[in-house]
């Protein structure tokens, strides 16, 4: 190595003028850059023994052999991975007790951002441009038909995974001492995602969406004290325009302010709130002991009851 | 036998998650419960045999001595957490490419949609509609499941099946869940998509879709068949039936928490607030079998008029 690079002196600027030295031009060429393709040797061997350079050491910070520290390592020193803990119930993995279904949903929520995102550069909250938006997504902008599927369709599969997940974490009594809290935190949840999905429906600002939202608001009309149709609505002084429904639409019927509210509530406000919710939901779960089971049958000889 | 209306209400392209939940609710509650009843064996035999008790593992998934109890997250958990998100995106995508989200015409105020339907997962509201009006279909009974579901966890004092399926151990709970969330969220859902047409009207699948129909429905209210005519009366006479109601049901409610040993012990264990929580949201919940079958059965609009609102 050192040997090559002593060999070596620097070359005049001008070698054009070859005055100096009678070699071809090719020789010095290659003496100009026999240092680099030294060091370039010198890189592929460090290639080979990669997980020792700065770079690879910078990123991953453990080795990974696989001893049980690099296994558990793995898991903790990774920001997305340590929401769960190294080690979990070795029946918890089976696909029989969690169905998977709380992992399901968030990894639906996950993909609905993301094509949700790129919805967005396509899209403008504004009445009779927002169909047009819809059709020329759909229909024009490559795999925008897809991209515009994947979000309906998942907005869909995601409603009936949480529906699953409630089920099973129902008939599993994994709301029982010391995980309430999670399973209310949980309904939230569930109001969210039922949220998310109804405002999003109206933003094709297709006959669909308009009677559906049509059909869905009217009901807040009904309310009582807030609504003008409600009970005791007209004592309080509800009219059609300051009652709740005046509120959520923007209007007294669903047009354009409906339609920027809805985006807003559908894009930037339920999806952060929704994430707010999400991180209390995880850190709960993991702080309640991790999942309730597969636990190991409790007999009711041995019943034993918490203090309320 | 109307096929073509039938596939085309089917294959409706937004009515394709319910035609999925028709298939998976009922394989993985068959799933649930198969766990459920393998657990419930077990309980079975080592309640039995309190010798066995005190040396099983107590639980029905393979187990061999020496196993760990736990297992490293990396590589066991994560590697089934990217094979289901490989297998949900590959299902999403085919779904995806098969099949295309619904752009109807532009959004029209002055062209009706008949039926005009909210999103599939708001039906069951929608189909509440028929049977009370809309402050309590839409807003008190949509606050009610909610404040139902919260409440769960506070008001279930049965400390047995915490974390493991079983169906003995909690009959109670899981059968008074099963009847919501099936009998009264569900099938609602269901009723709400592949039956009502337009105008609302209930037409059996199969049926053709008759825009001209019209029913003559004779619908009374309750104070109409007792005679009674005028306010106040007819107020106070609501008041009493909704009284009475509440007073015969909570009563049978009140049966079912005592029905066996098991209930009884589990009664006990309750506060005060915590009986009467559960008792409220129970007898709101019963109110809407009850006035479904007063409606579809004997006609009945409504129970109670007031001049500020009807139930
Ligand atoms: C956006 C919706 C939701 C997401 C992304 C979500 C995610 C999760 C995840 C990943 C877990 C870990 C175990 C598992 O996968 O089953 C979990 C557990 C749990 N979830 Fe959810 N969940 C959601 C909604 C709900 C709802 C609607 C409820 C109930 C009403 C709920 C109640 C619970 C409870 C009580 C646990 C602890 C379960 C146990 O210890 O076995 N969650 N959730």
């Amino acid at each position: 190595m050192n040997d090559d690079e002593k060999s070596v002196t620097p070359e005049p600027e001008s070698d054009e003028s070859g005055s100096q030295r009678p070699t071809s031009l090719i020789d010095r060429l290659k003496k100009g850059l026999s240092p680099f393709i030294a060091k370039g040797k010198k890189d592929l061997r460090a290639a080979k023994d990669y997980k020792r350079t700065q770079v690879w050491k910078s990123v991953f910070r453990h080795k990974l052999d696989e001893t049980p520290r690099n296994r558990a390592l793995a898991v903790l020193t990774n920001v997305f991975l340590h929401l769960q803990p190294a080690k979990v119930n070795r029946d918890a993995i089976r696909f029989g007790f969690t169905w998977g279904m709380g992992g399901i949903t968030l990894y639906l929520f996950i993909v609905l951002t993301i094509t949700g995102v790129f919805l967005m550069f396509y899209y403008h909250p504004t009445k009779g441009q927002a169909y047009l938006d819809i059709m020329y997504l759909h229909n024009d902008v490559p795999f925008g038909g897809l991209l515009r599927n994947m979000h309906r369709w998942g907005a869909h599969l995601m409603i009936i995974t949480v529906w699953l997940h409630m089920f099973r974490v129902f008939l599993t009594g994994s709301y029982k001492t010391p995980r309430e809290f999670n399973w209310s935190i949980g309904v939230i949840l569930l109001v969210l995602t039922l949220l998310l999905s109804f405002t999003g429906y109206l933003l094709p600002d297709d006959q669909l969406g308009f009677w559906a939202v049509t059909v869905g608001t009217n009901m807040a009309r009904a309310t009582p004290l807030l609504g003008h149709e409600g009970p005791f609505g007209s004592l309080l002084g509800m009219t059609a325009y300051n009652d709740v429904r005046f509120a959520l639409l923007g209007g007294s019927i669903v047009d354009a302010n409906a339609l920027l509210r809805a985006y807003i509530w559908h894009c930037i406000a339920i999806p952060l709130i929704l994430a707010v919710f999400l991180t209390v939901h995880f850190w709960r779960v993991r702080k309640d002991g991790s999942i309730s089971g597969p636990a190991p049958v409790m007999l009711e000889s041995e019943m034993k009851f918490p203090r309320k | 036998m109307d096929w073509g209306q039938l596939w085309e209400i089917v294959s409706a392209p937004d009515n394709v998650p319910i035609v999925a939940m028709l298939f998976l609710v009922p394989f993985f509650t068959w799933y649930g419960f198969r766990q459920a009843l393998a657990n419930d064996r077990l309980i079975e035999r080592l309640s039995k045999d309190p010798e066995l008790a005190k040396t099983h593992h107590r639980k029905v998934e393979p187990y061999r001595e020496g196993w760990s109890q736990k297992l490293y997250v990396w590589p066991h958990l994560l590697r089934v957490e990217f094979l289901a998100a490989i297998i949900v995106t590959v299902i999403l995508m085919i779904w995806s490419i098969t099949l295309n989200a619904p752009l109807e015409e532009p959004a029209n105020p002055n062209l009706t949609m008949n039926p005009a339907k909210a999103p599939w997962y708001f039906l069951g509201l929608q189909e509440m509609l028929v049977y009370f009006d809309p402050w309590i279909a839409g807003v008190v009974m949509p606050t009610f499941i909610l404040l139902g579901l919260i409440i769960i966890p506070y008001v279930d004092t049965n400390p047995l099946g915490n974390g493991y399926y079983t169906f003995r151990q909690r009959k109670f709970a899981i059968l008074t869940f099963l009847f919501g969330f099936f009998v009264l969220w569900l099938s609602m859902v269901f009723i709400g998509t592949f039956i009502r047409g337009p105008g609302w009207m209930w037409f059996w699948p199969g049926q053709t879709w008759d825009h001209h129909r019209l029913v003559f429905e004779v619908n009374r209210d309750l104070n109409e068949i007792f005679g009674i005519v005028n306010q106040p009366w007819v107020g106070l006479f609501g008041a009493a039936a909704v009284g009475l109601y509440f007073v015969v049901f909570g009563w049978l409610t009140h049966k079912l928490f005592v029905w066996n040993d098991f209930n009884r012990k589990i009664f006990q264990q309750m506060t005060l607030v915590q009986y009467l929580t559960l008792q409220t949201f129970l007898l709101v919940m019963w109110a809407l079998p009850v006035k479904i079958i007063l409606r579809l059965v004997f006609r009945i609009k409504y129970v109670m008029v007031t001049p500020w609102f009807n139930i």
